[in-house]
C-alpha cells in the first residue's frame, strides 16, 4: 500500500534539474520575498514575474500548466483577503445590502485584493517549481548547506521519510472501522463520529510515538551518537554561478520595474 | 538526512587485537527488567564462537528482541554482555556497534533516510570513515544483498523484500563481525524468503538469528537457542531441537507439516482444464 500524493518531484534532464540545489534554493526564497514586496498594482512587475515561472517551466520542459494548475490549491487561503475589498479606503464602487449590514466595495480595495492574490500565487508557483524539479534529500541538502539549523532539517527529513508510512497507517485504520461497520449508515450522531476520530488519532499518536523509539534504537545500532553526517553530493560549477548572475539580473529587473515612475 | 560535514572525533577505530579464540559474544547470568517492572530476562547465559550460525527460537514475547537490544548495549550496558571481551559500557560502544551490526524486524523503523544509498552510508559514515571508503563500502554492501541498482531509490517506494535486503545492506556496509536478525523472514512471501535464505546463506558473518520459521533454522542453522518467558530452556543441536516434538510444542512452538488431508497421490489437475 503506498500513498503518493506529497511526491512533486517530476524527473527531467534540463538545466533546470541539473542546476545545483542551492542556487535553486536562494533563488526560489529571494523570488518569493521580491514578489510579496511588490506594490499594490505594480502589474508590470507582477507579469515579468508570471513570465519568469512561465519562462522556468519551458526550460524545465514541464507542461506550462502545471504551476499554474497546481498553484490553485493555494487560492482558498487567499480568500483570507477578501476584507481588504471593503476596508481599504478609496472610490466606492457600488453599495450593497446584506440583512444590517452595507458593504461598500472601494477601487483601492478591489487593486489590493488582487495583488495580494496574485502575488500569492506567483509565490506558490515558483516553490512549485523547485519541488518539481529538484529531489527531495537534494533540497534538504541544500537547506543544511545554507545554514538552516540542523535539527530543523532532521525533522523536515524524517517527515519526508515518515509522512507516508503514517499516511499508510491511517488509510489501514479507516479502513478497519469501514470494514466493521458493516454497512450501516453511521446515523448515531455526530459525537459518535467524534469519538471514533478521537480515538483514532490517539492510535495514530501512540503508534507514531512507539515508532519514533524503535527508529531511535536503529539510529543508535548504526553508531548515531547526536550528530547527523551525510556524503558531499554536490560541487557548484560555472554553469550555477551564470544561473545565479541571471536570477539576479531577473529579480533587480522585477523590482526596477515597480518602482521606477 | 541533513549535513555535517566536519569529521567524528572517534576516528578510525584501532583494530581489534584480541585473539580471535575469544567469543564473538558472551553473555552471562543476564538478568533485564523494563522500567514498568516487567522481567524481561531471567539469568540468560550462552556464548557464540566466530563463523557460527546461531537461530534464537521462542513464542511472541519471550524476550528475543530484548535480548537482540542488549548485543550491541542499546539495552543494558554492563559487562553481562561481552563482544570479543568487550564489556557493553557506554565507552566501548562506538566499537561494539560497529562489531554486531543489529537487523530490526520492521524494515520501516531501520530505514530511516530519504535515500537508500543515505541510509546504507549512515553506519559507516557515523563510524567517522573518510568519503570515499563511505562510497565503497555503500557499493559493496549493495552489491552483497544484490541491490546496486536500487541506491538513489527512495525507501517509501520499495517492497518489504527489497526493504529487507536493504536493511542487512545498512548493517554490512559497516563490516560487522556478527549479523544479529530480528526476524528477518516474517512477512516475506515465498520467493523474498528464499533469496533472504540463500543471502544469509552466503554472508561469511556469524549470525544470531531470532525467529519462529522454523524451516528456515533448520536450512540455516546448526545450532538452536529456545528461550521462553525469559529464560533459556534449551541450547543445542538444531536437528535434535527441531526433532524433539515435545519440547517444541511446550514452549509455544511446533514444526510445520503438511496435513494427510493435502497429500495427493497424483500431479494436482484443475477441474475444467483438459
Amino acid at each position: 500500500m503506498h500513498v503518493d500524493p506529497f511526491d512533486s518531484y517530476r524527473a527531467g534532464n534540463s538545466l533546470i534539474h541539473e542546476l545545483d540545489p542551492r542556487p535553486k534554493l536562494l533563488f526560489t526564497l529571494a523570488f518569493i520575498i521580491s514578489t510579496t514586496l511588490l506594490p499594490d498594482g505594480a502589474w508590470l512587475s507582477l507579469a515579468l514575474a508570471f513570465m519568469t515561472v512561465l519562462g522556468i517551466s519551458l526550460i524545465a520542459r514541464l507542461p506550462l500548466g502545471y504551476a499554474i494548475k497546481r498553484s490553485l490549491l493555494a487560492l482558498p487561503f487567499t480568500l483570507a483577503a477578501l476584507t481588504v475589498i471593503f476596508v481599504v479606503p478609496g472610490q466606492p464602487l457600488l453599495t450593497m445590502s446584506i440583512g444590517p449590514w452595507t458593504l461598500r466595495p472601494t477601487d483601492a480595495g478591489l487593486i489590493r485584493f488582487a495583488s495580494i492574490v496574485s502575488r500569492s500565487l506567483i509565490s506558490v508557483q515558483m516553490a512549485i517549481l523547485l519541488t518539481a524539479t529538484t529531489p527531495f534529500p537534494d533540497l534538504l541538502h541544500a537547506m543544511r548547506h545554507i545554514h538552516v539549523p540542523r535539527s530543523l532539517v532532521a525533522i523536515i527529513s524524517f517527515m519526508l521519510r515518515y509522512l507516508f508510512v503514517l499516511v499508510d497507517e491511517a488509510l489501514r485504520l479507516l479502513r478497519a472501522r469501514s470494514a466493521r461497520s458493516a454497512g450501516e449508515r453511521p446515523t448515531r450522531g455526530i459525537l459518535w463520529q467524534a469519538q471514533i476520530a478521537g480515538h483514532m488519532a490517539g492510535q495514530l499518536f501512540v503508534r507514531s510515538f512507539e515508532r519514533s523509539d524503535r527508529i531511535y534504537d536503529a539510529m543508535l545500532a548504526r553508531g548515531y551518537t547526536g550528530y547527523l553526517y551525510t556524503l558531499h553530493t554536490h560541487i557548484i560549477q560555472r554553469r550555477d554561478w551564470l544561473a545565479a548572475a541571471g536570477a539576479v539580473i531577473i529579480l533587480s529587473v522585477i523590482q526596477l520595474a515597480a518602482h521606477l515612475p | 538526512m541533513p549535513v555535517y560535514h566536519p569529521r567524528p572525533s572517534s576516528a578510525a577505530l584501532p583494530p581489534l587485537t584480541e585473539a580471535r579464540h575469544t567469543p564473538v559474544i558472551e553473555v552471562s547470568h543476564l538478568h533485564f527488567s523494563y522500567a514498568d517492572g516487567h522481567k524481561a530476562l531471567h539469568d540468560i547465559t550462552f556464548s557464540i564462537h566466530a563463523g557460527e550460525k546461531v537461530a534464537l527460537v521462542g513464542p511472541n514475547g519471550a524476550g528475543k528482541s530484548t535480548l537482540m537490544l542488549h548485543l550491541n548495549g542499546i539495552l543494558g550496558g554492563d559487562d553481562h554482555v561481552r563482544v570479543y571481551d568487550l564489556p557493553t559500557i557506554k565507552a566501548n560502544l562506538p566499537r561494539i556497534r560497529a562489531l554486531v551490526g543489529l537487523v530490526f524486524q520492521n524494515p520501516d523503523d531501520q530505514l530511516f533516510s530519504p535515500t537508500v544509498l543515505e541510509d546504507v552510508a549512515f553506519g559507516p559514515l557515523h563510524m567517522g570513515l573518510p568519503e570515499a571508503d563511505v562510497r565503497q563500502r555503500v557499493q559493496a554492501a549493495l552489491a552483497q544483498v544484490g541491490m546496486s541498482a536500487y541506491a538513489q531509490r527512495l525507501s517509501h517506494h520499495l517492497s518489504v523484500g527489497e526493504k529487507k535486503r536493504i536493511t542487512i545492506a545498512t548493517v554490512l556496509s559497516m563490516q560487522p563481525e556478527l549479523l544479529a536478525l530480528d526476524e528477518p523472514s516474517a512477512g516475506l512471501d515465498p520467493r523474498a524468503r528464499r533469496q533472504l535464505i540463500e543471502l544469509l546463506r552466503q554472508l561469511p558473518q556469524t549470525m544470531l538469528i531470532s525467529t519462529h520459521d522454523l524451516l528456515m533454522v533448520g536450512e540455516l542453522c546448526p545450532r538452536a537457542l529456545i528461550i521462553d518467558t525469559g529464560r533459556l530452556v534449551a541450547d543445542g543441536n538444531t536437528a535434535e531441537i527441531l526433532s524433539d516434538a515435545q519440547l517444541l510444542h511446550s514452549h509455544g512452538l511446533e514444526l510445520p507439516h503438511i496435513p494427510a488431508t493435502l497429500r495427493f497421490p497424483g500431479p494436482v489437475t484443475v477441474s475444467g482444464s483438459s
